[in-house]
């Protein structure tokens, strides 16, 4: 069971009543951009074993979105925080290379 | 004009918890900056309650003022009261980035009376009820549809649902509270 604390209201409560969003931290290609890096934005994800950064929203709850960054194989969440910020909080990304010191970052 | 009615017309199940439709509520959300003096001006002005914290919920007699997230509160008055509180929180927040609407006839309210209320919901939700304390309220599911709930009580527990899905909680909570279902 994934255990999930939303930023914004202070619940933890377990993944069912959120919403998956998908990976975080996308570049958005629009029009203008060429082919190549649109198809990558479009469609290519990182499915990565470990860590991993993802939206949510807490759909049950407050029904704000926010970014979780958890290991896909234990489960184990690092932290989250609110949907409204560009890169990874320095906090966090600390927290991830202590546990995790062979994470190459989430660029 | 019909008379409004709430849509489980004050239906009781008794259980090892008693389950009761509470009637008609006056409900106003109010959606805006919650730290802004404009909003805590007329939340005060309206209802004579303050803005509550993250996840609080202030009461006082029949009306009450719940924190739904960081920038929605919910307002509760007697029914009969509600679009009176509503017009005159719309007119107090007439010139702040805020939006108040009335949504009493949206919403279906349960009442929870019993010892064991706690044990009827966990079947329910996933929460954990030993740390939801008197004075929070709790936004989440009950089986398949979002309610929000809070202790209004000693061993009585208040549960808002939307009302086209109120007979489907009448039922959820119906079955949990079925005698033979105690879980201690």
């Amino acid at each position: 069971m994934l255990l999930l604390t939303c930023p914004h209201c202070g619940v933890t409560a377990e993944e069912t009543e959120f919403a998956p969003g998908g990976e975080a931290h996308l570049k958005r290609f629009g029009p203008g951009s060429d082919d190549d890096a649109f198809e990558a934005y479009m469609f290519n994800r990182k499915n990565p074993m470990g860590v991993h950064f993802e939206r949510w929203r807490h759909a049950y709850g407050c029904g704000k979105w926010f970014i979780a960054a958890r290991c896909t194989v234990t489960l184990e969440v690092f932290g989250t925080y609110p949907a409204q910020t560009t890169e990874p909080p320095a906090g966090i990304v600390e927290t991830i290379k202590a546990k995790r010191p062979e994470w190459e970052g989430y660029k | 004009m019909a008379e409004a009615a709430s849509v489980l017309d004050g239906a009781r199940y008794t259980g090892f918890v008693t389950v009761a439709d509470a009637g008609l509520r006056g409900m106003i959300t109010l959606r805006g900056d919650l730290a802004s003096d404009a909003v805590a001006g007329a939340v005060k002005d309206a209802v004579g309650l303050g803005v509550p914290g993250q996840r609080r919920v202030h009461a006082h007699g029949d009306r009450a003022v719940a924190w739904m997230s960081p920038d929605e509160l919910l307002v509760m008055v007697p029914y009969a009261d509600a679009s009176e509180v509503a017009g005159k929180l719309a007119q107090a927040l007439a010139g702040a980035f805020a939006t108040v609407a009335n949504v009493s006839d949206a919403r279906a309210v349960f009442t929870l009376s019993g010892a064991a209320a706690d044990d009827a919901l966990c079947k329910l939700c996933p929460v954990d009820f030993a740390q939801l304390g008197a004075g929070e309220i709790r936004r989440t599911r009950a089986a398949q549809v979002a309610v929000a709930l809070w202790r209004s009580g000693e061993g009585e527990v208040t549960l808002v649902c939307f009302r086209s899905v109120a007979e489907y909680v009448f039922g959820l909570l119906r079955n949990a509270a079925a005698p033979g279902g105690e879980l201690r």
